[in-house]
């Protein structure tokens, strides 16, 4: 067990240490972050000053041995945009990426469970047709667009919730939570729903061939054949069956969804992390851009690391495997 | 909870404007009615009009949001338009700008003479207090000039190279040039003047250096001027917060009512366009180009537009021997005045400003924009004719023109990449094949600053208001090392254009303090490297501010600053 634990905390060290390098690779076509710093009047002394204190005049193994030493050491940097260190900066924003992701899964989830048993349970009813060729938008329309759109309607068109912004937050401790005024509420309805739009049609789409697939199965017909009633077999036992590939995919696809709130976050100028790496991008702010990667890189293969534990646990099979391997047969 | 105590802090502000403003009211109409009417009437009148001017005088919060955000709330980091314009507001500078005439005003200087040609003298305002309530001083003229020359600073251009800033007692400070200075203080609107006590007792007298890994200062997050707001909070790319200060000095030659600003950052176009629909902001720019039509026609909002002092233009490379992107091989065909000729009058400026800008452009001759110091309308532009281009390539010996990469930024002006599409068509018809390379900017301007580019766009909107700047960084020559390359670096002359009299000519610019020899030498520059065709300049873009029908009056500035001390609301 602990062997195994080792040998995937190694292989996960690997990946972000890949991560990191590619991430520093891609800053070389990502623009000069000088250009962004500096005014029509800055002397050449000034900028050749600067390129040497932000190391960007040697080659790029050494900034990436740089930074890495400097991450290990527990400094981030300086953000050359805002002129914060990095690692605070983070900490601002982290609070309102987890409560828009946050609240994007559970709308996602809330809907999605019940309209994936509706379109299973009855696949010609017209309201399930309608569900499915709706959910068929929430899959193929681009998320700046669904946003841009929402801003529209609710916004411009009804006035009834605001455009942009996260309304007044209130701190508690390092955390500020929006969660607690009337205006944060409002301001996170069209965000969370933009972001979580994609995840509920493919949850909803997930649960509907799930519920088809153990509707057909014998213990269902048996069930009938009891005389259960019909809630208690598709609630008791059929819906209870779909929910172990459900929650994998939800489990994993938290991690995508602070991931990619970059869009949503910019069309909302939501002010998380993912707005903040988009302005990072825009300034060729390399701490900042380089921190969010290995965070965001972190994120997945800490989800990862925890699934792969998880199956361990709960999979017999593995232990056995790795024990017959063990033993050289 | 944030919400709440703001609100009760804009309620007490609005209590002491009515009472300075009922001050005022008294006082004005006893000067006028002495000489009118009479002194009893009078009275009675000044108090009636008092009483009315008492009343509309409550809250009044002025939002509005920009593309980007200011990058630090101190002044001297960031030599870029939106965070000088908007902290200039906090701190003001001894002079300051008309924003509709650019004529200079004083601010913190009350005036200022040339005391011989390398010594200028500044006679300081009195009384004027910083927000904290020191007093303003002539120490703190002369430490703000040092920090602003200091480390870490990015205005050092605003004072040139080894000036001595000389106190000369408590309200006059002497500046001394080594050579003399024609325009020394032509840029200092945006040269707040900083309190020395606040900056040493917060320790802040250097500017934090983020190149460097410096941890932020008390001056990246808090501000102390003498100006007409105060900064009240700030959020990074969320919102600033300002309230109006009741004891500036030009409160009543600067009329507004504005006692809140409250500045947030939307980057995303389309909502920043519903956020003015909608209402939530009173003002916002930039507007897209797209969307004047749909805030026109929305009901309570509208959009101001104006020429921005802004040049867009096109720039050739002078130097290689051999274009590093071109079909011509072994020499290089710009170094010909008359293929530089071509291509200038290959472009049909016209259908650029109605079909490309919308109208939103005012194509320009010259390198300056209208009202600068050295702009001549006797300067034309030659006039489009793709037969006299092809004539001239042919002259040059490209009958059958040549290829040429035109590199182009996709994010920078209003409508950048589609103008660079328009003018591949047009010097297609006079037989040059252009191969269109599109950038974000900021690895584009890396590569313009390499000297690696043949054909390119370019920008340039200079803060002083005049000829020089753009002769300087534009057309004077690119020194070179001892191997003969040429340094990059302090120059945006990307093309390395050189002609040794215009060079002279910048000199005695730079240094010539009576007028009219002056506005001569300025004419001379122009004139020469209009005749070298040295840039292709295509036009002044227009600013397009978006407001809402709660603003009452604002002035559409040149140099797309808005001022809030000369915006009415309702």
């Amino acid at each position: 067990m602990i062997a195994y634990i080792v040998e995937r905390l190694f292989q996960s060290l690997l990946v972000l240490v890949a991560v990191a390098l590619i991430a520093f690779a891609v800053f070389q076509y990502v623009g000069d972050p000088i250009a962004s710093m500096v005014g029509p009047d800055t002397t050449a002394a000034d900028i050749a000053r600067m390129r040497e204190n932000l190391g960007l005049d040697k080659p790029v193994v050494v900034q990436f041995a740089r930074f890495i030493g400097n991450v290990l050491s527990g400094k981030f940097g300086v953000s050359l945009r805002t002129v914060k260190p990095v690692e605070e900066l983070i900490a601002e924003r982290l609070p309102a990426t987890l409560e828009l992701s946050g609240m994007a899964a559970l709308f996602a989830l809330a809907f999605a469970i019940p309209l994936g048993v509706l379109t299973g349970l009855k696949p010609n009813h017209w309201a399930s047709r309608v569900f499915m060729a709706v959910s068929l938008v929430g899959i193929s329309l681009p998320t700046f667009l669904i946003g841009i759109l929402l801003i529209l309607l609710f916004g411009v068109v009804l006035g009834w919730l605001p455009t942009f912004g996260r309304g007044d937050v209130v701190k508690i401790g390092f955390w500020t939570t929006g969660l607690l005024t009337v205006s944060g509420w409002q301001s996170i309805i069209l965000p969370a729903i933009t972001l979580g739009l994609f995840q509920l049609t493919l949850i909803m789409r997930l649960v509907r061939s799930e519920m088809l697939e153990v509707l057909r199965t014998d213990y269902i017909k048996f069930a009938r054949a009891r005389g259960l009633t019909n809630r208690a077999i598709n609630f008791g036992h059929a819906l209870k069956n779909t929910l172990i590939p459900v929650i994998t995919i939800t489990g994993l696809q938290l991690g995508s969804i602070i991931a990619f709130a970059i869009i949503t976050e910019t069309v909302f100028q939501w002010p998380g992390m993912g707005l903040l790496f988009l302005q990072a991008v825009q300034f060729a702010d390399i701490p900042v851009m380089s921190t969010y990667l290995l965070l965001i890189a972190l994120l997945f293969v800490g989800i990862n690391l925890v699934v792969d534990l998880l199956y361990y646990l709960v999979d017999p099979r593995l232990r056995a495997d790795r024990g017959a391997m063990e033993r050289g047969v | 909870m944030y919400a709440r105590s703001l609100g009760g802090k804009t309620r007490v502000l609005g209590a002491g404007g009515a009472a300075n403003k009922r001050l005022r009211g008294v006082g004005f109409m006893l000067g006028q009615s002495v000489a009118r009417i009479g002194v009893v009437a009078s009275l009675a009148m000044a108090t009636a009009m008092a009483v009315v001017l008492a009343a509309p005088a409550q809250a009044k919060t002025l939002k509005w949001a920009s593309q980007g955000d200011l990058n630090s709330a101190d002044q001297y980091m960031r030599n870029q338009t939106l965070s000088l314009s908007i902290m200039s507001h906090v701190y003001e500078g001894l002079i300051r700008r008309d924003p509709k005439t650019l004529a200079i005003e004083p601010a913190l200087a009350e005036r200022w003479e040339i005391a011989e040609p390398t010594r200028w003298r500044f006679y300081l305002r009195k009384g004027v207090k910083f927000h904290d309530g020191r007093p303003f001083t002539a120490d703190d003229v002369v430490f703000s000039a040092q920090r602003a020359l200091g480390k870490g600073s990015d205005l050092k251009g605003r004072l040139p190279a080894n000036v001595v800033v000389k106190k000369v007692d408590d309200y006059t400070v002497d500046f001394i040039t080594e050579k003399p200075n024609p325009i020394l203080h032509y840029e200092w609107t945006t040269w707040g003047i900083y309190s020395k006590g606040w900056a040493i007792d917060n320790k802040a007298t250097e500017v934090a250096d983020p190149s460097k890994g410096d941890a932020p200062n008390a001056a990246t997050t808090q501000a102390n001027g003498t100006g007409p707001f105060k900064l009240v909070s700030r959020e990074a790319d969320v919102k600033t917060v300002f309230a109006v200060n009741n004891d500036w000095w030009g409160k009543d030659k600067y009329k507004h009512n504005v006692t809140e600003v409250i500045f947030r950052p939307i980057t995303s176009a389309p909502t920043r366009v519903a956020a003015l629909l909608s209402g939530e902001i009173d003002f916002m720019e930039p507007v897209p180009v797209q969307d004047i039509d749909r805030i026109n026609k929305n009901k309570g909002t509208k959009v101001v537009t104006a020429p921005e002092t802004r040049i867009v233009f096109f720039g050739f490379d002078h130097e290689h021997k051999e274009l590093l992107h071109s079909s011509v091989k072994g020499k290089n065909p710009f170094k010909d005045v008359r293929v530089r000729q071509a291509f200038l009058q290959a472009i049909d400026i016209e259908a650029i400003k109605t079909k490309v800008m919308r109208n939103l452009a005012l194509p320009s001759a010259m390198m300056v924009a209208k009202g600068f110091e050295g702009w001549d309308v006797a300067f034309k532009r030659l006039p489009h004719n793709p037969e006299a281009a092809k004539k001239l390539l042919a002259d040059a010996g490209y009958p059958n023109g040549f290829e040429v990469q035109l590199d182009c930024p996709n994010d920078r002006y209003v409508n950048d990449e589609a103008i660079c599409q328009a003018v591949v068509g047009m010097l297609q018809r006079a037989g040059v094949k252009i191969n269109l390379v599109t950038k974000t900017n900021t690895v584009l301007f890396g590569e313009y600053q390499k000297f690696e580019t043949s054909f390119y766009m370019l920008g340039w909107a200079p803060g002083s208001y005049d000829s020089w700047n753009p002769l300087e960084f534009l057309h004077r020559s690119v020194p070179v090392d001892k191997d003969g390359k040429s340094k990059p670096g302090g120059t945006f002359n990307y093309g390395r254009y050189g002609n040794p009299k215009v060079d002279a000519l910048i000199d005695q610019i730079g240094q010539e303090t009576d007028k009219k020899k002056r506005d001569q030498l300025l004419h001379d520059a122009w004139k020469t490297t209009i005749d070298d065709v040295a840039y292709i300049p295509l036009h002044q873009q227009m600013i397009a501010w978006g407001s809402r029908d709660s603003i009452a009056k604002l002035e559409p500035h040149a140099g797309n600053e808005l001022l809030w001390y000369h915006v009415m609301m309702k």
